[in-house]
């Protein structure tokens, strides 16, 4: 799960991180409420999880409330890069005379934790890396964990001022203990800025937390943002499937992650264009179907839908009747291509001719199959 | 001859008296797998499918000298069973289970590894997993979940990030009558116990594995390692697959470790990591088994006498990869069933 900045500002916040006092506005006039709380000059700032939100003009300074409930006014009614804003953050101003860049992200190669750390902040670290890459420094945190004068040594690499390195190595300390109790796998500050007066505060905000470790983090749940899902989304979430949603027009619905998503790529090879990827997982009920069917068909306009089973631990069967309850229920109003292979596939396939179904064994040949009656349908 | 397990594998279930760990342990007894044991912290003294089952790790090593252990516990407490598994003296750890913290496998990972000697080059104790299907070896052992009825004996390694679609392509290679020494299941998550440089390190000095089936997909760079250390030290030819050329970035693809992050970890970069150490890519499924048919054909036509060859080839030498590698690099490039990347395409 991505955090929004004034998400991941508070998490910060928590462990002593210095942040600028702000809130989170949904609307114009609780930005002017925020501005008028906080007094001075505050920047406001579309919450959207891209890139780049600056330059597609979602980051303003205002002067006074009533400049903040214009300004938030502007951006609220702002898309950037095809997300609509919904809230922005109302923080205090701040002066800024250098901006670092500091994160720790997990390295999967070398089974570390990484720090990377740099005088280049406030760009995006991958263009430093491509423009500048020696100015970043890199350095692993050892099994035994990280020692203050290790965070010291590191910082004195990039701040000439000591006191300000020694606050940076102090910011570096405890962004590592967010990192490792709140199971980040990226906790990110850009910039790390340095104020005329000395001080060094974290001006932004990005984690990545890993959502194999929700189970231990009760408070995750009340930062997901349900707004950010489709019905599609929200559907896969509560009943444990995953789902992307992609452009095309061709829905696919496969056990495993690596059969999901070779499927995509055949459908492609093949002159299709899928509409999603779907796993519905290793044991599979029929239950996971029905709801596979509903999450693909209320999400997209797909034109075609292709389920491709191997059968290991999932019974074909299961499939099978899962694939026949959906359908009685309710007609998809879609063709439907059926491959499956395996584990009771004959018993699967009884079932489905019972109600007048047919199912392939070859996955090129349902690939073929399914782009071909998608191609019918939009003619 | 095989890798890592074979008719000598003694195994115990973590999990045992679990729904998963029950099923499967029936599934891999009937494959005729030497289940010796099970564990259950407070269920010792029962049986499962006539399996004894014990309260610890290190009680069920004493009594049975298990030497493998397969774990199915629920993901909050699969860290801990790895812990457990090393300190009893398992050398080989196999950890099916799905949705493990990355920093608990992290911590679980470093205390195999501390585990291990300093002379043991293919390494033991060992991981496999989180997050994997385990492995098989055709007409000797099964570990995990992988189905039996689909595999057979002969000459080919198979490795692999996926469950099912490791399934679909050896499915496919046993159709064609291309069998298999081993098939092992590495997992889908950022941190694994055994890379595909483990696997291939494995497959390369196992005298029976002629031919190497490798299928990775999106995220991280554990493609692009492995087809460095291909051309560097692999003398036995290797097929690749990448899934996910179709993925779009910053999306989580179902296994954890599958994303487009920053732009890093795309199909298309490791397709042609793959092309570039001369190593031919099959672009779908399908076109795996008739790739390495080829190859497996060139190599025993190379060598006229195959039986000897795999003999000669268990220490790899310096002449041996010398000799084998200028014939690879044509085949690659002649092979009318090798094509171009999508990345290389569309510069064209």
């Amino acid at each position: 799960m991505n955090l929004h900045e004034y998400q991941g500002k508070e998490l910060f916040a928590r462990y002593g991180l210095p942040v600028l006092p702000g809130q989170v506005a949904g609307t114009p006039e609780e930005a002017r409420e925020i501005a008028a709380s906080i007094g001075g000059s505050v920047v406001i700032k579309a919450q959207v999880q891209v890139g780049g939100r600056g330059k597609a003009g979602g980051v303003k300074l205002a002067n006074t409330p009533e400049e903040a409930y214009e300004k938030a006014r502007d951006i609220l009614a702002l898309t950037i890069k095809g997300h609509a804003v919904r809230k922005v953050l109302v923080a205090q101003a701040a002066d800024i005379a250098k901006e670092y860049y500091l994160s720790i992200v997990m390295d999967r190669e070398k089974k570390a934790p990484l720090i990377m750390l740099s005088s280049e902040g406030g760009v995006e670290i991958e263009e430093v890396a491509k423009v500048a890459p020696e100015k970043i420094i890199r350095y692993h945190i050892p099994l035994t964990g990280l020692r203050p004068y290790e965070a010291r040594n590191l910082m004195l690499r990039v701040f000439s001022d000591f006191s300000q390195a020694q606050q940076a190595a102090s910011i570096l300390i405890k962004l590592y203990q967010v990192y490792l109790d709140g199971d980040c796998s990226l906790a990110e500050i850009n910039p790390l800025a340095v104020t005329p007066e000395g001080k060094v505060i974290a001006l932004d905000a990005k984690v990545v937390l890993d959502d194999n470790a929700e189970f231990r983090h009760k408070d995750w749940a009340n930062w997901r943002d349900p707004e950010e899902e489709t019905p599609g989304q929200r559907l896969a979430r509560e009943k444990g499937l995953s789902y992307v949603k992609l452009e095309g027009d061709i829905g696919c619905i496969v056990n495993g992650a690596g059969l999901a998503m070779a499927t995509m790529d055949l459908i492609k090879h093949y002159g299709g264009e899928p509409a999603n990827f779907l796993d519905i997982g290793g044991s599979s009920n029929p239950e996971k179907v029905t709801a596979a069917l509903k999450i693909i068909t209320t999400d997209s306009q797909c034109r075609a839908i292709l389920f491709n089973i191997f059968g290991g631990i999932t019974r074909c069967d299961d499939v099978a009747n899962g694939i026949v309850t959906s359908l009685k229920a309710a007609p998809l109003g879609v063709p439907l291509v059926i491959r499956l292979t395996g584990t009771n596939e004959d018993k699967a396939r009884r079932i489905l001719s019972d109600f007048g179904l047919g199912a392939t064994t070859s996955m090129d040949e349902a690939v073929q199959m399914v782009i071909a009656k998608a191609q019918e349908e939009a003619s | 001859m095989s890798i890592l397990i074979d008719k000598h594998t003694r195994l115990i279930v973590q999990g045992i008296t679990g729904r998963d760990g029950a099923f499967h342990t029936q599934q891999m007894i009937a494959y005729g797998t030497k289940v010796v044991g099970g564990v259950t912290p407070g269920k010792g003294g029962e049986t499962i499918h006539g399996v004894p089952v014990f309260n610890s790790v290190a009680e069920a090593v004493a009594a049975t000298r298990a030497n493998t252990s397969v774990i199915y516990v629920p993901a909050p407490f699969a860290a801990d069973a790895i812990h457990e598994a090393a300190d009893a003296g398992i050398s080989l750890i196999v950890c099916i289970s799905e949705g493990v913290p990355v920093n608990d496998t992290l911590a679980a990972y470093h205390k195999v590894l501390g585990k291990r000697g300093v002379d043991n080059p293919l390494g033991s104790p060992r991981l496999i997993g989180p997050n994997c299907p385990g492995l098989i070896t055709p007409g000797h052992s099964k570990v995990g979940i992988l189905p039996g009825h689909i595999v057979t004996p002969g000459p080919i390694g198979v490795v692999s990030k996926s469950g099912t679609l490791t399934y679909e392509v050896v499915k496919q290679l046993t159709d064609r009558g291309l069998g298999q020494t081993t098939c092992i299941g590495i997992g889908g998550d950022p941190v694994i116990g055994t890379d595909f440089i483990d696997a291939l390190t494995l497959f390369e000095a196992d005298p029976k594995t002629e031919a190497i089936v490798l299928m990775g997909e999106i995220g991280g760079n554990a493609e692009e390692q492995a087809a460095l250390y291909i051309k560097r030290h692999v003398t036995k030819p290797v097929v690749a697959f990448v899934a996910g050329q179709t993925a779009p970035p910053g999306k989580r693809m179902g296994h954890a470790g599958a994303i487009i992050s920053g732009g890093t970890g795309t199909a298309a970069e490791k397709m042609a990591a793959f092309e570039a150490a001369g190593v031919p890519v099959a672009r779908i499924p399908s076109e795996i088994p008739d790739l390495i048919a080829e190859l497996l054909q060139r190599r025993r036509a190379r060598k006229k006498v195959p039986g000897k060859v795999a003999a000669s080839k268990k220490a790899p030498k310096r002449s041996a990869r010398s000799a084998s590698e200028p014939a690879r690099k044509p085949v690659s490039k002649k092979s009318p069933a090798v094509r171009p990347t999508k990345k290389a395409a569309r510069k064209k």
